[in-house]
């Protein structure tokens, strides 16, 4: 009966060209689409099938705007119970600010009797890249923390967790209640169901206002990367460009 | 005192743990201190040698039972014992996987601000920062840099792999203190508890090749690499892969290209597949020529390489191998 949290943040989907807004401080939302790294989405799917197999419950958490309801919406139809937002512009939260706020919610939840025994978060946010919620989300609440890892189970008191290292696959095994960083890769994220969907829209969601000031992040400006006029030799399409690029790499030298 | 993890293996630092000490360097400019290194485990075989050729003075190495096995919480535990002892001003380490989780360790454990993926350091646009460190990182994935301000208590940091070239300076002579750490037992819980070894590292006949076939996501699964490693195999050269390959598990680590992989700089980069993400960019930028092949013509690899054909791996690939055989008879 485990009862896991998963924790996820509505990020701005830069795939294509990005502007930034006039003070530099976001990227510019009305181009962009917004989503949830591909690390959370391996998150919640790894909540949802522990929970599974243990009986349990996952609950689903966001810092984020009103609109990041969005994301915790998707959450939910691909199996999480319940969900919790934290209602605040994460813009201004550094990620020791997001970890005490977090940690208030596990806290409360506590005292009210229901211990997230495992935190399961992505390694890495997709804008921020700060690479520590995780971590210091783990000393906020004095538990253990693996990082990086793309399968986690649970057994008995214990969670077992794998991921690359740099010599091999390492395995990790710590004691309940923990806390566990995900790497994308070890577990395809499930689609919703179209019931599933329907039952989310119905599960209520907790709403929770911000308990501390946040202290910042440090950000004094984003810049973007000049752009490089393009230079390049288009040596063809297709299939049919096969004797102009082998004419190139004899002229390289790379081949007879 | 500017204080850099080193990270080793068999052949002595690794590459982007020379960066972090240039990087290093660069910062002491600033602060006028010395550069020291903590090593945590073994020390190999001329590591002092090759870090004092970097620059670093003292060499801090950390022994005993807790650092058998690797783990985020007891390598920081290490690094919070050289900063208390010798007052370090900054904390810098590789942008690794493990450099990038002790370093969060050691923020969380000094309740002090982290800056992951820096690439350089601000410039001093005469605003005033407080005393603070400005730097420059990655974020959004690489499309946009931010600056950030680092206070000093000590400024926690790590290094993007390949922002910076390790560059080597007139050696100096570097001292070595070892110590023994005391480590919590609650740090020891989350070490590793077993490692299933890789299949061997061939990273360095990818590092050496004159020519490096590489391959993204465009291959499209486990089974589409084939033509590639067959047009590798005709040019004698060595297949490269994008991080999103072997996140999927469709190929080992080793073969990966960029800044949480190898850097490469082959007289030739067959990029097929490939976006050309930022983070790839930093490990294939020094190549000499780079041919992309990509069916989007406004792919960053495709504007960036010096040749590109516009089309589908699948096709282009064996068809440029077919040619090559047909040339050789
Ligand atoms: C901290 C950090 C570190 C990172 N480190 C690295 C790293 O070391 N190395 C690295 O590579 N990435 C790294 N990344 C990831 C990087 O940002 C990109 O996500 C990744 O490089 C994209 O891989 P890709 O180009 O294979 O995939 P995509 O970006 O999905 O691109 C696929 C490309 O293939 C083309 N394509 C699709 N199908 C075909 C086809 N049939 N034929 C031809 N072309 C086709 C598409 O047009 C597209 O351009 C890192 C990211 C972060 C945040
Ligand atoms: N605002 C947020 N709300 C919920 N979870 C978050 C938030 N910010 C970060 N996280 C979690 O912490 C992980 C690491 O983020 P970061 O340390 O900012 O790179 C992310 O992958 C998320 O799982």
């Amino acid at each position: 009966m485990t009862d896991v949290l998963v924790c996820i943040k509505r990020v701005p989907d830069v795939a294509g060209e990005v502007l930034l807004t006039p003070d530099a401080q976001a990227i510019d939302a009305r181009f962009v689409g917004f989503t949830v790294s591909a690390h959370e989405n391996c998150a919640v799917e790894l909540a949802v099938r522990i929970a599974a197999a243990t009986g349990g419950t996952a609950t689903v958490l966001t810092l984020g705007p009103e609109a990041a309801v969005e994301q915790l919406r998707a959450a939910l139809a691909v199996g999480c119970a319940a969900a919790v937002h934290i209602d605040a512009d994460p813009l201004g939260f550094g990620p020791a600010d997001v970890v005490r706020e977090i940690a208030a919610v596990v806290e409360t939840h506590a005292a009210e009797g229901r211990t997230h025994d495992l935190v399961l978060l992505g390694n890495d946010a997709a804008d921020t890249g700060d690479f520590q919620v995780g971590v210091r989300l783990a000393y906020a609440l004095g538990r253990p923390v693996v990082n990086g890892v793309r399968t986690v189970e649970v057994d008995g008191g214990v969670v077992t967790a794998r991921g690359d290292g740099p010599d091999g696959v390492e395995t990790f095994a710590v004691p309940l209640p923990a806390v566990v960083t995900v790497l994308e890769g070890g577990v395809e994220p499930r689609y919703p169901s179209v019931v599933g969907r329907m039952k989310a829209k119905k599960i209520p969601i907790e709403t929770v206002a911000p308990r501390h000031e946040p202290r910042g992040a440090g950000r004094v400006r984003l810049t973007l990367p000049p752009a490089q006029p393009s230079t390049v030799e288009v040596l063809g399409s297709g299939p049919d460009a096969a004797p102009s690029v082998v004419d190139l790499l004899q002229r390289l030298g790379v081949t007879r | 005192m500017i204080l850099t993890v080193v990270q080793t293996d068999a052949g002595g630092a690794t590459e982007v743990s020379l960066e972090a000490v240039t990087f290093a360097r660069a910062l002491a400019k600033r602060t006028l201190g010395p550069v020291h290194a903590l090593v945590v485990g073994p020390l190999p075989d001329g590591l002092v040698d090759q870090l004092a050729g970097h620059g670093v003075v003292e060499v801090h190495h950390a022994t005993g039972d807790a650092f058998s096995a690797y783990g985020g919480a007891v390598w920081a535990a290490a690094v919070q014992a050289v900063v208390a002892a010798a007052d370090a001003d900054a904390v810098v380490a590789p942008g690794t996987p493990r450099g990038l989780e002790v370093m969060a360790h050691l923020a969380a454990r000094l309740d002090v601000p982290m800056a992951a993926n820096v690439v350089g350091l601000g410039e001093d646009d005469g605003g005033d920062d407080g005393g603070a460190l400005r730097v420059v990182r990655q974020v959004m994935g690489g499309a946009a840099l931010e600056e950030m301000l680092l206070p000093r208590r000590p400024a926690v940091l790590t290094v993007a792999g390949h922002a910076v070239e390790a560059e080597q300076v007139p050696p100096v002579s570097a001292t070595v203190t070892e110590f023994s750490p005391e480590v919590a037992e609650a740090d020891l819980v989350t070490r590793v508890v077993s490692t299933e070894p890789a299949e061997p590292d061939l990273s360095g006949a990818l590092t050496s090749a004159r020519v490096v076939v590489g391959a993204g996501r465009g291959a499209g699964g486990a089974a589409g690499f084939g033509d590639v490693a067959e047009l590798a195999e005709l040019l004698g050269g060595a297949l490269g892969v994008s991080r999103v390959v072997t996140s999927m598990g469709w190929r080992p680590h080793h073969e990966q290209i960029g800044q949480t992989g190898s850097r490469i700089s082959p007289d030739l980069y067959i990029a097929c597949g490939i976006s050309g993400a930022i983070q790839h960019w930093a490990g294939c930028a020094s190549s000499k020529t780079i041919l992309a092949v990509n069916t989007d013509e406004n792919a960053p690899m495709v504007t960036k390489a010096t040749y590109a054909v516009i089309g589908d791996m699948h096709e282009v690939v064996p068809a440029i191998n077919a040619e090559i055989r047909r040339r050789r008879g």
